[in-house]
């Protein structure tokens, strides 16, 4: 017995063979950001000059901030593609269904590349 | 056969509400809110990375009245989100599935979403004297 819808049958499309990977992404990246939030959370509540520039920056410096920003920012941005993804497919038909999901997966990509950038760049003390 | 005019999951409006249903929606609604929240932290990131003068401004916009509802929105957002999404996981390892511990752990969700809020909010300012 085949599991293929009738329509897949018609055009003939075959498994992706990524069945389970989008949903298994998902809980990973949210185990991931079990801890990473919450270390998050509890050291912007805990930083004193939360709008002094030295104070976040020097915080930012330390390596183990800066390792742990990159990892926060990878988990929370690829958990944030997918759950968008999710709710776009479902609540929008059409090309305009295509076009946000393009759009969604291009602006997480440069929010990626953004926020990585930035904590390297602190990290190896380059600010004018 | 056609497809065109089948109806969307999930059918919002033909079901009474639940508490089930309404914190999966709000399960839904936080995580979108905390997309909002993933720009701003990368905003600041930058900012940061942009020295004094953009850290100063992005500091001044988080800071305004409506930064600081933002932020407040996205501090619930992240603790409802954080306890549904643990609920979740539990359901994906198969504990708590039946009706009576699904009611049970929403309003431990509810009441801890709440708690952790409020708890961490006036904590992150008493510290500060804003």
């Amino acid at each position: 017995m085949s599991l293929k819808s009738p329509l897949g049958k018609v055009l003939g499309s075959g498994s992706a063979r990524e069945g389970a990977g989008h949903w298994w992404a998902q809980r990973l990246t949210a185990l991931a950001m079990v801890p990473l939030t919450l270390w998050f959370a509890f050291s912007l509540a805990g930083l004193h000059g939360l709008g002094n520039f030295g104070d976040v920056h020097a915080w930012i410096v330390e390596p183990l901030t800066g390792i742990l920003l990159i990892l926060l920012l990878l988990s929370l941005l690829y958990h944030s593609s997918l759950g968008l993804q999710v709710v776009v497919e479902d609540y929008v038909r059409g090309w305009l269904s295509v076009a946000t999901l393009i759009a969604l997966r291009f602006i997480h990509i440069v929010l990626a590349v953004a926020g990585i950038y930035s904590v390297v760049r602190i990290s190896v003390g380059v600010y004018t | 056969m056609s497809i065109g005019d089948r109806p969307l999951s999930p059918h919002l409006g033909i079901h009474r509400w639940h508490l089930t249903m309404a914190m999966s929606i709000l399960h839904r609604m936080t995580g979108v809110f905390l997309g909002l929240g993933a720009v701003l932290l990368v905003v600041w990131l930058v900012s940061v990375a942009s020295g004094p003068a953009a850290f100063a401004v992005v500091t001044a916009l988080l800071g305004s009245v409506i930064g600081q509802l933002v932020l407040f929105g996205c501090a619930f957002s992240f603790f409802y989100h954080l306890g549904n999404g643990v609920r979740h996981l539990f359901w994906d390892i198969g504990l708590g599935f039946d009706l009576p511990r699904t009611a049970v752990s929403g309003l431990l969700v509810i009441v801890f979403s709440l708690v952790t809020t409020l708890g961490f909010w006036l904590w992150a300012y008493a510290g500060r004297g804003v």
